[in-house]
């Protein structure tokens, strides 16, 4: 169990997103006998835009024949809860891949996306936010990856109303989910060449809670003494973010701070309609868009069908690696930066006009 | 009596905001008789930077012959708690100038910059963050006032270790203190003819919390029908503000949010270097660098002496305005917009080599 969630990570850390500079890559890979064998995956394609972009990749893999088949789900954000047998689906298959959910603002019903990190203790969300060759931005020389906390601080949902007019919300911090969480960013920095691991904390006011995690980002990093580590209060961030990107290379953070900085920092880097990332835990793993997963889009792009599928195809070559395809994932990655490097095929988010339908078709076609 | 006080306040804050798009203004103020009358400020030069800074105000002041004479108080971040005479002095002058108090991270010491705004009940800070002419940036276009609910939230520093490795941070929401804010936010909108007020929250994860936040911003919307209002989760938002940083006008967020928003913002608009700010309450204010007040600055900039003193001498344009001193505000921030347009001196945050008293001679040099 502990070798596979080695192997696990050893697929999903494989440099998600190389930067591509040569349209094709020179690296052998050597399969095991049986490695062919087609794998399925549990497919949510979601609220709003889900089915939309899932749609985008299920056309993709069936044009690459990749070994991969999806077992798909209706599931909407407006749910009570995560319907039981997508559930064992997702246990069973140990690989999911979805669209956004649609959280409800207020209301009584909680976040579906939460709900399955947390069943399916899905601790670590990563997003690499890289300028990708060919989308100009204001930003350059950014690399980074966000690796934040997926299951507890202020996103675990403790609310309360103590008495009418005054509501009592719950930030819990613990040391065992700050050490994994810590563990899993230096790990990664070690596995991928990474040269620093920032940690992003309040603990100057929140000092029992951030302090608590400071502590065990601490101990972490005295066991890899060959990358740096540094800390980092979160306000000064977001400037740093902003003014000196290239400041940055694996950042590691609690639950909040590691939603708004993955955000902004694929804002810099291109937006969050191209960022690929995901979601894993011991034993399973989520794919879907990196950084504001729940966000499903606003009426107009669903209508017209102009939702930009890059973000889950990305995604979907960092899932192809983890369910060890590694030439499928390649070929799709480099269909899409060829894609967006020729800058004639792209969605409203990115400049241009495009629906879906025509960046998934330009993508087919720069197939090899 | 207090309604007036922050009217004026406010009033005050908004000439500043609209005068920034002019290099000198052309208006005429008809002082009252008595008005000129040198008014007392408790002044907090602080830790790191902050002597420096406050030190450049003081030298700009005394060039002007401003109608201002300074109370100081020798206040660190390490303190346990306020000293003595301080807090009484603020409440007989009304009104503070501060560098920044370093609080240490960790450990049991509070911050006394929290302290102070809650002894004070400042519970509106605000910051404007706006592109200044001559500095350029990677953004262009904004204009953004973040204002931040000051006292509740999560920076109540309510927490506790519940068993050793589990601690329990409180983020706690009124509607007593989000109502205030939010009639804060839209008076000032209101006064200073701003035409859109965005309430920024995660509400769909806090639903009671949040929840809470946003149902006030609802009502006090309604009172103001000709101001658009809107809310955006704080995830998109970040994103948001590095994508498009044009649609956003006012802000109105709860304590953490505000935090990292307005350092973000004004890390946009050219660096929380140069962005003014205050914080208001019903009876005091306390003015200091817009963003990022607890951030007293590096080693270096305080051995070189290269603090930039832009963010507290147009902060202390923004005190003039509340003392009602208004030439002498128009003047101050004529001066500092002249030196900043030039290019001339600038210090090491915005690309140039110069010291903090370099540029405190250059803006002395450019008053009229």
């Amino acid at each position: 169990m502990a070798k596979r969630s080695v192997s696990i990570l050893n697929r999903l850390l494989a440099n998600p997103s190389s930067p591509f500079t040569a349209p094709t890559r020179s690296i052998t890979y050597m399969p095991r006998p049986g490695d062919g064998a087609p794998r399925t995956v549990t497919l949510i394609p979601g609220d709003g835009i889900g089915p939309l972009v899932t749609g985008a990749v299920e056309q993709v893999f069936e044009a690459m024949h990749a070994p991969v088949h999806f077992e798909r789900y209706e599931v909407r954000g407006n749910m009570r809860k995560v319907p039981e047998e997508v559930m064992e689906s997702v246990k069973r298959n140990k690989v999911c891949l979805k669209g956004g959910l649609a959280t409800p603002v207020g209301g009584g019903v909680s976040s579906l996306n939460m709900q399955l990190r947390k069943e399916l203790d899905i601790f670590a969300s990563l997003v690499n936010c890289i300028n990708v060759p060919g989308l100009v931005t204001r930003h350059e020389n950014v690399d980074i990856v966000v690796i934040r906390e997926n299951t507890e601080g202020e996103y675990a949902g403790l609310e309360h109303e103590v008495v009418p007019g005054v509501v009592e919300s719950l930030k819990v911090i613990t040391k065992f989910c700050s050490e994994r969480i810590a563990r899993y960013a230096f790990e990664y920095a070690y596995l991928n060449n990474r040269k620093k691991v920032t940690a992003v904390h309040k603990a100057n006011i929140m000092k029992l809670a951030d302090g608590l995690f400071l502590e065990s980002c601490r101990e972490v990093a005295k066991a890899y003494p060959g990358i740096t580590y540094n800390e980092i209060i979160v306000d000064n961030c977001c400037m740093q973010l902003v003014a000196k990107p290239e400041q940055f290379d694996v950042m590691v953070t609690p639950n909040l701070y590691g939603n708004l900085i993955a955000n902004t920092a694929a804002g810099i880097a291109g937006g969050t309609g191209v960022m690929p990332g995901g979601n894993v835990g011991a034993e399973h793993a989520i794919f879907e868009q990196g950084a504001s997963a729940g966000n499903v889009g606003n009426d107009k792009i669903v209508e017209q069908k102009k939702a930009n599928p890059v973000a889950l195809l990305l995604s979907s070559a960092m899932m192809l690696k983890h369910l060890q395809f590694p030439t499928f994932a390649d070929r799709l990655e480099v269909a899409v930066k060829q894609v967006i490097r020729e800058g004639k095929w792209r969605t409203k988010d990115l400049g241009g006009d495009c629906t879906t339908q025509e960046v998934v078709d330009a993508v087919i076609a720069a197939l090899d | 009596m207090s309604r007036r006080q922050s009217l004026t306040l406010v009033k005050n804050l908004g000439r500043f905001t609209t005068g920034s798009k002019n290099q000198t203004r052309s208006v005429t103020y008809m002082p009252r008789p008595g008005d000129g009358k040198p008014r007392p400020v408790t002044l907090i030069p602080g830790d790191g930077v902050g002597p420096l800074v406050t030190n450049a105000v003081e030298q700009v002041m005394e060039a002007m012959h401003a109608p201002v004479y300074f109370e100081p108080f020798d206040v660190h971040g390490d303190m346990k708690s306020l000293p003595e005479g301080l807090v009484e002095s603020i409440k007989k002058n009304k009104v503070c100038l501060k560098g920044g108090l370093k609080t240490p991270v960790g450990g049991g010491v509070s911050s006394l910059n929290v302290n102070l705004r809650k002894e004070l009940d400042l519970f509106a800070s605000l910051v404007n963050c706006f592109n200044l002419p001559g500095l350029a940036s990677r953004h262009e276009n904004v204009d953004i006032v973040v204002i931040r609910e000051n006292t509740e939230g999560e920076y109540a520093g309510l927490e506790h270790e519940v068993v050793p490795g589990v601690v329990e941070s409180l983020k706690v929401i009124t509607k007593f203190c989000s109502e205030r804010i939010a009639k804060y936010a839209f008076e000032y909108a209101y006064l200073n003819n701003r035409k859109k007020v965005t309430a920024v929250h995660k509400a769909n994860i806090m639903k009671l919390a949040d929840g809470l936040f946003l149902e006030s911003c609802q009502e006090v919307a309604k009172k103001y029908p000709s101001i658009a209002y809107n809310e955006i989760i704080v995830d998109n938002c970040c994103m948001q503000l590095v994508a498009r940083p044009e649609q956003f006008d006012v802000m109105v967020t709860p304590n953490l949010y505000g935090n990292l928003v307005a350092n973000t913002a004004a890390g946009i608009a050219g660096g929380t270097g140069v962005m003014p700010g205050g914080n208001v309450g019903a009876e005091y204010a306390v003015f200091e660098q817009g963003a990022s007040a607890g951030n007293v600055g590096k080693d270096t900039t305080e051995e070189q002496k290269n603090a930039n003193p832009v963010a507290l001498l147009l902060s202390s344009a923004m005190m003039l305005r509340h003392l009602q001193f208004p030439s002498f505000a128009d003047r101050l921030e004529t001066a500092v917009k002249r030196v900043i347009a030039e290019g001339k001196c600038r210090t090491e945050d915005l690309g140039g080599k110069s010291t903090t008293q370099e540029v405190v001679d250059a803006v002395i040099s450019k008053l009229d």
